[in-house]
């Protein structure tokens, strides 16, 4: 997202940054901080001896999963979904909890659009159970409020409309001010319902009726409408998006309003790319018998199953519900990543890899789908995700 | 930000004109306008019944007067700071100055802005080009009503 970084380096450390948030501040600054080192049973390694390894546990075990690859480049996660058929395992990435969502994006069933379009068209924004200020910082001020645009010349105070719908004021909600619906946990199937009633000219079932229907009239008579999906709507009323989608089809009979959903990593819609154009579908999905998918083959429903874990780039056993958590870090696993975390250090096996877009090229695609090709800024002889998977295909 | 009324309430409010001001609020205006010092006012430091007022006054000035502030008066918490730009983008100034950098939300490039996001954290360059500078201040706060964090904040 973030496409105007300056950056100076000196000895492989970032000296200077320009234009980067606190949080990319904090990724650069991570070049020289608690890297990950190759390691077998938790004692140190070469780094081949680690994959063969990895290779050997993956190639050992009857049914293998693997997580993660939302941090990895679109060539690896290509070659990780070819491991994956090659084990005959299942593949998932828990991280990301907006797989329905996307999914029906990518068969084109709900409309999208690019950040671009958004910052020169939309006059609406609305962000529904996320909250971009603290995931994505710069998300508001590089696309969707604060900047002017082709379409949108006076700026956020005349010339767009932030709403946000959350279960509290987050700062992202202390921006919008006014435009801040809250609702209470597992009630945004309920808002939406008495959104749609409003849409339609009925009186609303809600306490605050007036402004529920100056909300359906500011949205009826918007020009350009984007709505920003975070976490919160994707796991409200337990992953049943059955309302919102019924709203965006509502909304779309009005105007033109797309959904863009916030992705934790940077490259998670490329691996939903990369998934759907061979399966037809987002994660998990499973090639043990033939292609097949849904969220019963995934981390969450078949975990007692699996006999090896592979994590690419991903902290499942940080994110995952505790108990979860605590299942998976007793199967055996073989962690790639750049950093230590709480998963590389439950894993017997650990391979480091090298940071892309900061030691190591490649390309990825940004949560509205645009791709873009990063490349290496510093030396490094760490090898990249690309090539871990690549020895892994060959010891396999 | 400091009222004039709180600098007010602690002056001798006796009008005795030894500033070289009609009325002790014209000194408060003065004084907080950086033209006039707290020394200015002699009863205020010679008389020892206003030690107090004199005291607290020192205090409520204190951030005003300290070289963490810019000329405007803009305090930047950097602790509180998350880098997101939105100031950036936001302030009419940048917007003006730099149509194919902040207009358009990327960061700055025209050399003219006044704010930036160096190291992750904003910071506040070419302040005489801020529309608080100088004493035909207008009183904006873009930069202010747009920060998630509270982190700028003038005085």
């Amino acid at each position: 997202m973030c496409d105007d970084i300056e950056a100076e380096f000196e000895g492989g450390k970032v000296k200077r940054t320009m234009n980067l948030c606190r949080k990319g501040r904090a990724h650069y600054d991570s070049l020289s901080i608690d890297r990950l080192t190759p390691a077998v049973g938790g004692s140190e390694v070469r780094g081949e001896e680690a994959v063969t390894a990895a290779g050997e546990l993956l190639a050992g075990a009857e049914c293998p999963l693997l997580l993660g690859f939302g941090r990895s480049t679109l060539e690896a996660q290509k070659l990780g979904i070819e491991l994956a058929k090659k084990l005959g395992s299942v593949i998932d990435d828990p991280t990301s909890r907006q797989g329905l969502i996307m999914e029906r994006i990518l068969k084109g069933e709900v409309p999208t659009c690019t950040f671009d379009d958004v910052r020169n068209y939309a006059d609406v924004s609305i962000y529904w159970g996320d909250d971009p200020s603290s995931s994505h910082p710069r998300h508001l001020s590089r696309f969707s409020y604060f900047p002017r645009g082709e379409k949108r010349q006076r700026g956020y105070e005349e010339d767009r409309e932030a709403i946000v719908i959350d279960v509290r004021r987050s700062p992202t909600a202390t921006i919008a001010a006014d435009g801040f619906f809250q609702v209470s946990p597992g009630g945004d199937a309920a808002f939406a319902e008495a959104l749609l009633a409003a849409l339609g000219g009925k009186i609303p079932k809600v306490e605050d009726k007036k402004r529920m229907l100056n909300l359906a009239t500011k949205l009826r008579k918007a020009k350009f409408g984007a709505i920003f999906t975070g976490p919160g709507l994707a796991d409200a009323q337990d992953g049943d998006l059955g309302w919102f989608f019924s709203l965006v089809a509502r909304l779309n009979e009005f105007t033109r309003f797309s959904v863009i959903p916030s992705l934790p990593d940077y490259n998670t819609r490329g691996l939903h790319q990369s998934l759907f154009d061979v399966a037809g579908a987002v994660s998990p999905v499973s090639f043990e018998d033939g292609i097949a998918s849904g969220p019963k083959f995934g981390v969450t429903g078949l975990l007692e199953s699996f006999d090896a874990v592979l994590v690419v780039g991903s902290d499942p056993v940080a994110n995952l519900p505790a108990p979860l958590a605590r299942k998976l870090a007793r199967i055996p696993m073989v962690a790639v990543g750049t950093h230590r975390n709480l998963t590389t250090d439950a894993a017997s096996v650990t391979v480091p890899t090298a940071m892309a877009g900061l030691e190591a090229g490649g390309s990825a695609l940004r949560s509205d789908g645009v791709r873009v090709d990063l490349e290496a800024q510093v030396k490094s002889d760490r090898p990249t995700d690309l090539q871990i998977v690549e020895m892994l295909m060959e010891v396999v | 930000m400091i009222s004039i009324m709180d600098v007010y309430q602690l002056l001798p409010k006796t009008n005795c004109k030894k500033c070289g001001f009609p009325t002790c609020m014209a000194f408060a205006v003065e004084l907080l306008g950086k033209r006039k010092a707290i020394e200015d006012c002699p009863p205020l430091v010679e008389e020892p019944k206003y030690e107090k007022k004199l005291a607290g006054l020192r205090e409520l000035m204190a951030p005003l007067l300290s070289t963490e502030a810019t000329e405007t008066g803009m305090v930047i918490h950097p602790e509180r700071c998350y880098g997101c730009g939105n100031c950036v983008v936001a302030c009419p100034v940048n917007v003006a100055s730099d149509p194919k950098g902040t207009a358009i939300g990327r960061g700055p490039v025209s050399g003219k802005a006044i704010l930036m996001v160096e190291d992750g954290v904003v910071k506040c360059v070419n302040v005489d080009q801020c529309r608080r500078f100088g004493p035909e201040k207008v009183l904006c706060n873009a930069c202010i009503v747009t920060c998630p964090s509270k982190a700028i904040e003038f005085i």
